[in-house]
């Protein structure tokens, strides 16, 4: 293999597997360590200049971060990544001195087509630019289906003010109330450019027997959500099923026991190891009483007199095909019908872009969505760019945000006449750790503790009052356990080949074997002569250059604890321990767009 | 010294001995000597050829007297006995405990001043009567714990850090150990684990005295231009005359080398180690042609290393005296202690 050019950004990137796995690329070994030593403030603003909701974030994200995440490599179970981000937004100082000031408008104007995720962190990138931002939302108040669909007891209302507040804060205007009928009334009002960050407001239908007869007490999932969250329903049926196995019907299975039903159960045509829902959505589900039957696929709703009265089910099994596609084929077992009051349809989410007038410049593909660049988020017309659900589909917050940053730089490089294909690299600091002979600026001392569980509310109390918050954080002392648990994947071993005299100290003391000095060879060959098997070829190999012995020290990143033992037994200093502090860039930054390489 | 312990964690995709343990089960406390030591390596070493022998770490003792090198015990085997004796009697504590219990196996930790100087006698005389254990001297030809003053392995002629010159003659202990009848003599470097871990492997399963020199550059008074025991200076001249590939048990061995070029030798208790060839014409079994071999590459200046001589039909100091073989603390007391009429008949047949 060829000696490992450390000096490409995404090498050590990739080792810091919580980073990559993150689609904001936030830097979460560092909020993690700032949370250890009670810098809560500093935190959370690593966590809002990168994700920009982190009170929302750290208790509703999709968390991507953990399942990549180190520690699951090495023990059972990854750092609590995301409620940790909770802790730095739960015990932050007031930070609003810390945010970027108003500054004077530079005269363009951009208009943002609703007030979720998306439109709000692109309007968070531009307005400290000058820009003047309007964002439009059918809905009276910031925040799009974060305020609308996930229900009070999981994100209070609070959170949402408080983390919207910011971003109008700094000079975004906000119409509440003024849903966009036309993108051609918009496109003549003259803005000089327009970011569509309206999500996939509809919810996807049922259309099976008896859905008109008993369509009284059927309810689309994403709209009963919002209707719950504006007050307008306050109660449903005793007998409630949930149909769909998402995170929505995570969250109408939990508001449905919250409003008065008894027997909840959600129903799901997938085995339940399959639901899209997260594990831990569908754990607090059970943990509510809600039981959750799989391989059921509704065949029909049964009505009498115009009145729901129950719903028939086929029982099908999984079968995969010869390229391991799965299929469901009928099990053969005869149908089932569970009786029940009310049913919620949350069997997924639609785009809808009914207001986009086909003479718009605006091109749609045979999926009726709009052709959006992946990179630029531009639309076929160079002044519209889209972001967020309505650019891909659904998908989760931190995704909206991370295309938000994306749209938002195009935007700025555009209205500042500049290629927006060009993509600025992003910003890296490395700096040593070392600071003295045994002494490293950060605690490398390995915890064993096992994950610390988040403490939640009585369930008795906590299934009361639907405005209740469930979930109670991490107090000061498991968010420092837990912390303790993050393996500072950003503190890399980087190794220097002239130094090494190849006295063997560094692959001895490694805890977990993850060095090898070796004949070089290609890679697939090298894999199979280390020191200790390489399970995850996904895992970069750091190779260095031929050392004195014509051997070449190979390190496997895959299950490396940073710990820095390698270094600390180094003779001569070849291994040091650098923190690779990399971040994104977002719209106004400096950045390069070329790389440097290893010289 | 490293500060913090060494986390427990270990790669998920460990290997196993047939005792179900991990190399990492092998290990003792972290390693206070300074960072790079050869001797690091040579436990390092330890703990594989134990871990690869699925060897149960209480059926150990590992002795050891004063200096860098007799520290090192602490740092491997933490689960086996161990004694930490008087500077250069290690020998006499462990023909002593191995006199006593014949059934653990004995591993004598030393240096070049433990062995070579102030107990070089005592050394000698373990050797000699052919005890069976597996005497390990980490060789770096200083006094590192006294920072660099040289050792009485040190090589007439090399250069101390500060640049003074060596005009004493140099003891080889492997010389020594052929003279006095060790059944198994080896040389290697702490620097080269593909040879010394099958070396230790196989001196652990010999019968009788075998003897180790490992060659372990002392990083800190010992590796500069001039010394004659630095990583360079020990891989540009070293003359391997074989290799232990393979230390199979009582496996049929199963290599494919050319013909002659690997030799089979059983050891007394048939397990087996397949040798390869790297200087044709040497003879691990000729103990004077060795000798002769070692005197003549000496005054080139080269380092021989390898399995320099085994007598697979070794017998041990408890053959010798025809001891008991029960271990004396299993041995029931009326055995143990005869009682005076006994003692009276022993005595009458002195007198």
């Amino acid at each position: 293999m060829k000696p490992t050019d450390i000096a490409a950004p995404d090498y050590f990137h990739k080792v810091v597997d919580c980073q990559w796995a993150c689609p904001a690329h936030t830097p979460v070994p560092e909020y993690i360590r700032l949370i250890a030593q009670g810098r809560y403030s500093d935190a959370y603003m690593i966590n809002w200049k990168s994700n920009v909701f982190p009170g929302i974030l750290g208790r509703t994200c999709d968390r991507p971060c953990e399942p990549a995440c180190r520690r699951g490599r090495v023990e059972e179970t990854p750092v609590a990544i995301c409620r940790l981000k909770r802790v730095a937004a739960d015990f932050k100082d007031d930070i609003r001195q810390r945010l970027p000031k108003p500054t004077p408008k530079n005269g363009k104007r951009v208009a943002f087509v609703g007030g979720g995720p998306a439109s709000l962190t692109v309007a968070r990138d531009l307005a400290p630019l000058g820009y003047h931002c309007t964002v439009f939302d059918g809905d009276p108040e910031a925040g799009g289906m974060m305020r609308t669909q996930i229900p009070k007891f999981r994100l209070p209302n609070s959170v949402i003010d408080e983390e919207t507040g910011y971003i109008l804060g700094l000079g975004v205007e906000f119409k509440g109330g003024h849903r966009i009928e036309s993108m051609k009334a918009l496109l003549a009002e003259k803005y000089d450019a327009i970011f569509v960050g309206s999500g996939a407001p509809r919810g996807r239908e049922l259309d099976i027997p008896g859905r008109k007869e008993a369509a009284a007490n059927i309810h689309i999932g994403i709209d009963w959500l919002s209707s719950v969250s504006f007050g307008h329903t306050d109660k449903i049926g005793k007998r409630v099923i949930v149909l769909g196995g998402g995170n929505t019907a995570m969250d109408c299975c939990r508001t449905a026991r919250r409003l008065g039903g008894e027997d909840v159960k959600v129903i799901v045509r997938s085995g339940f190891e399959e639901m899209k829902a997260s594990p831990w959505e569908k754990e607090d589900a059970i943990h509510e009483d809600i039981p959750i039957l799989n391989f059921l696929v509704p065949t029909a709703f049964i009505h009498e007199n115009g009145k729901l009265t129950g719903i028939t089910f086929q029982k099908v099994k999984a079968e995969y095909d010869a390229k391991g596609r799965r299929n469901l084929v009928p099990s053969g077992e005869p149908d089932q019908t569970f009786e029940c009051d009310d049913v919620l349809v949350a069997v997924g989410q639609e785009n809808a872009f009914p207001w986009i007038e086909q003479d718009c410049g605006i091109e749609f593909d045979k999926w009726h969505m709009p052709k959006v660049d992946p990179k630029t988020f531009v639309s076929t017309n160079p002044k519209v760019f889209f972001g967020g659900d309505a650019a891909f589909g659904p998908k989760n917050i931190i995704w909206a945000v991370a295309q938000g940053h994306d749209a938002a730089l195009s935007i700025h490089k555009m209205l500042s006449g500049e290629d927006i294909t060009e993509r600025p690299l992003p910003e890296v600091h490395v700096s040593s750790q070392k600071m003295g002979i045994h002494e490293w600026s950060y605690d490398n001392d390995v915890s064993i503790d096992k994950r610390f569980k988040v403490p939640h509310r009585d369930k008795v109390v906590a299934l009361k009052d639907i405005r209740t918050e469930v979930e109670l954080g991490y107090d000061v002392k498991l968010a420092l356990g837990e912390a303790h648990r993050c393996l500072n994947c950003d503190v890399q071993t980087v190794f220097s080949t002239s130094l090494c005299i190849e006295c063997d100290a560094c692959a001895d003391i490694c805890p977990m074997d993850c060095i090898t000095f070796t004949a070089n060879g290609e890679e697939d060959d090298l894999r199979h002569r280390l020191k200790a098997p390489s399970a995850h070829p996904d895992q970069d190999l750091y190779v260095s250059s031929d050392l004195k012995t014509g051997r070449v020290m190979v390190k496997d990143e895959d299950v490396c604890l940073h710990c820095g033992l390698c270094a600390e037994r180094c003779p001569t200093g070849a291994w040091d321990m650098q923190k690779y502090f990399i971040e994104m860039t977002h719209a106004g930054s400096t950045c390069p767009t070329k790389s440097r390489s290893a010289a | 010294m490293t500060y913090i312990a060494k986390p427990k964690f270990h790669h998920p995709g460990l290997k196993k001995n047939d005792l179900g343990y991990t190399h990492r089960d092998y290990e003792g406390k972290i390693s206070t000597l300074c960072a790079g030591c050869g001797h690091d390596s040579i436990t390092a070493s330890i703990i594989e050829a134990c871990y690869e022998l699925s060897i149960e770490p209480h059926r150990v003792a590992k002795i050891s007297g004063i200096g860098c090198s007799s520290k090192t015990p602490d740092y491997f085997l933490g689960n086996s006995h161990g004694f930490n004796s008087v500077h250069g009697r290690m020998p006499s504590v462990l023909t002593g405990a191995n006199l006593a219990n014949r059934d653990l196996i004995y591993l004598g930790v030393s240096g070049d001043g433990d062995s070579a100087s102030i107990g070089f006698g005592q050394f000698a005389h373990s050797i000699r009567r052919g005890v069976n254990m597996t005497y390990i001297v980490e060789n770096n030809g200083v006094y590192g714990l006294t920072k660099g003053q040289f050792s009485a392995t040190a090589d007439r002629g090399s250069k101390s850090k500060k640049g003074v010159t060596n005009t004493d003659n140099a003891i080889d202990l492997v010389a020594i150990a052929l003279q006095l009848g060790a059944t198994f003599v080896a040389r290697s470097f702490s620097g080269d684990k593909t040879q010394l871990v099958p070396l230790i492997a196989a001196a652990i399963r010999h019968k009788g005295a075998s003897f180790i020199d490992v060659i372990s550059p002392c990083i800190a008074f010992n590796n500069h231009a001039g010394s004659t025991k630095s990583f360079d200076y020990v891989r540009e001249h070293n003359d391997a005359v074989n290799r232990l590939d393979v230390l199979v048990g009582r496996d049929p061995i199963a290599v494919d080398y050319a013909p002659g070029t690997v030799q089979v030798v059983e050891q007394h208790d048939g397990s087996k180690i397949a040798l390869r060839k790297i200087d044709a014409d040497y003879d691990p079994h000729d103990r004077l042609g060795a000798q002769t071999f070692l005197a003549k590459h000496a005054a080139k200046g080269q380092i021989v290393t390898g399995l320099l001589y085994v007598d697979p039909d070794a017998e041990d100091l408890h053959a010798h005296l025809n001891t008991v073989e029960t271990p004396l603390n299993t041995l029931e007391a009326d055995k143990l202690c005869p009682g005076s009429a006994v003692l009276d008949k022993i005595n009458a047949s002195l007198r």
